[in-house]
């Protein structure tokens, strides 16, 4: 703790850099595990899973 | 900070309390210094908006038995859950069931060509779709109209170029424009089901006119719309058994999609808006745990004056 602390959050540069890049990650990672639950809940129902069949 | 404080709250919150009435969240509100006519307001819109509320909720649950009509039953359609997405294969089989039944008298005029794309359709399958059709279009540079094949671009053709034109045609009873149906119809796709599967012979004592049919799921049992689905009626591109029921389910759940084009996305984005808010939740719950700690943790000592 007391690291992150020192490295990230002490200085308000660092600490804006840590907020900017955390809000990257955690978009991606909601954004991506999401998108795969939906996908799995819906497998087959969907346009991607059938257009194989008409191009 | 302070100053801002000061300003909302006054110096309660600043001035140092004995610590029994710190424990007491109403020293928190700032609800203690409003006036009595703007606690009587709030309280007003308060019971107001609950009573609304509770009003809203009586009617919808309410019985209505005061129709004759059937109410739909509700059908396990594989859109309904949660997170459940259209099944895709069934709107491209209810755009032909449209395409070759029901277009025939009834318009659609807020969906065009380039709606299918990406949901029934490839690209040059609407492309081929919409070439099937002639628009006018125009002027052109001498001022004339003309026609020309259908564009992507281009709505459904309607089958009756006014409403007049379409009453007239059908006993003077109006197709309705089917783009939103199933958000207009009390049931939605139910609705639609029932209605499409529901004809029956008028049982005795029911007087129909000419031009009219029996259907116990429509409000007043008489509608002018003859029954147009039947087994075999027409043939899926994909070798699925054309039943009328089939027919029927696909039709509705095509509908499904005209009337919320936005379906698949919303259902997406709520799992999206689940983990999100999950995710705040655990947050706060943290960050309350965090700031009350000091505060439930205090003890308070006597420690009586020496003497």
């Amino acid at each position: 703790m007391k690291v992150i602390y020192n490295t990230l959050f002490k200085r308000t540069s660092t600490y804006a850099v840590a907020i900017i890049a955390s809000a990257f990650f955690f978009e991606r990672a909601i954004d991506v595990t999401s998108n795969t639950i939906f996908d799995t809940v819906n497998k087959g129902k969907l346009w991607k899973d059938i257009k194989a069949k008409y191009e | 900070m302070a100053a801002t404080l000061r300003r909302f709250h006054g110096l309660r919150l600043l001035k140092s309390a004995p610590a029994l009435n710190l424990q007491q969240a109403k020293n928190l509100s700032s609800a203690g210094s409003w006036a009595s006519g703007n606690k009587k307001l709030i309280g007003a819109v308060g019971a107001i908006t609950g009573g609304v509320g509770a009003l809203l909720f009586a009617l919808e649950q309410s019985v209505q038995a005061s129709g004759s009509e059937v109410h739909a039953p509700a059908q396990s359609w594989n859109h309904k859950g949660l997170f459940d997405a259209l099944d895709h294969q069934s709107v491209r089989r209810g755009y032909e069931v449209y395409k070759q039944v029901c277009s025939a008298c009834h318009s659609m005029q807020y969906i065009a060509y380039r709606n299918l794309v990406g949901v029934s359709h490839t690209e040059a399958e609407a492309k081929a779709e919409a070439e099937q059709i002639t628009v006018k279009d125009g002027p052109d540079d001498t001022g004339n109209y003309y026609t020309r094949p259908g564009k992507l671009s281009d709505y459904f053709p309607s089958p009756y170029p006014n409403e007049e034109a379409a009453r007239a045609a059908n006993n003077g009873a109006y197709p309705p424009d089917l783009s939103y149906i199933v958000s207009a119809r009390k049931g939605g796709e139910d609705y639609i089901f029932s209605l499409l599967t529901g004809y029956h012979d008028a049982p005795a004592g029911v007087v129909l006119r000419e031009g009219q049919y029996f259907n116990p799921y429509f409000p007043g049992g008489a509608i002018s719309m003859a029954q147009v689905l039947y087994n075999e009626v027409i043939e899926y591109e994909d070798g699925t058994p054309p039943t009328q029921s089939q027919l029927a389910k696909d039709v509705a759940t095509f509908l499904k999609w005209t009337s919320e084009p936005e379906h698949d996305d919303r259902k997406q984005l709520l799992i999206k808006v689940i983990g999100i808010l999950g995710f705040l939740t655990v947050i706060s719950y943290y960050i309350k745990r965090h700031k009350w700690s000091s505060l439930k943790s205090r003890k308070i000592v006597f420690v009586p004056k020496e003497k």
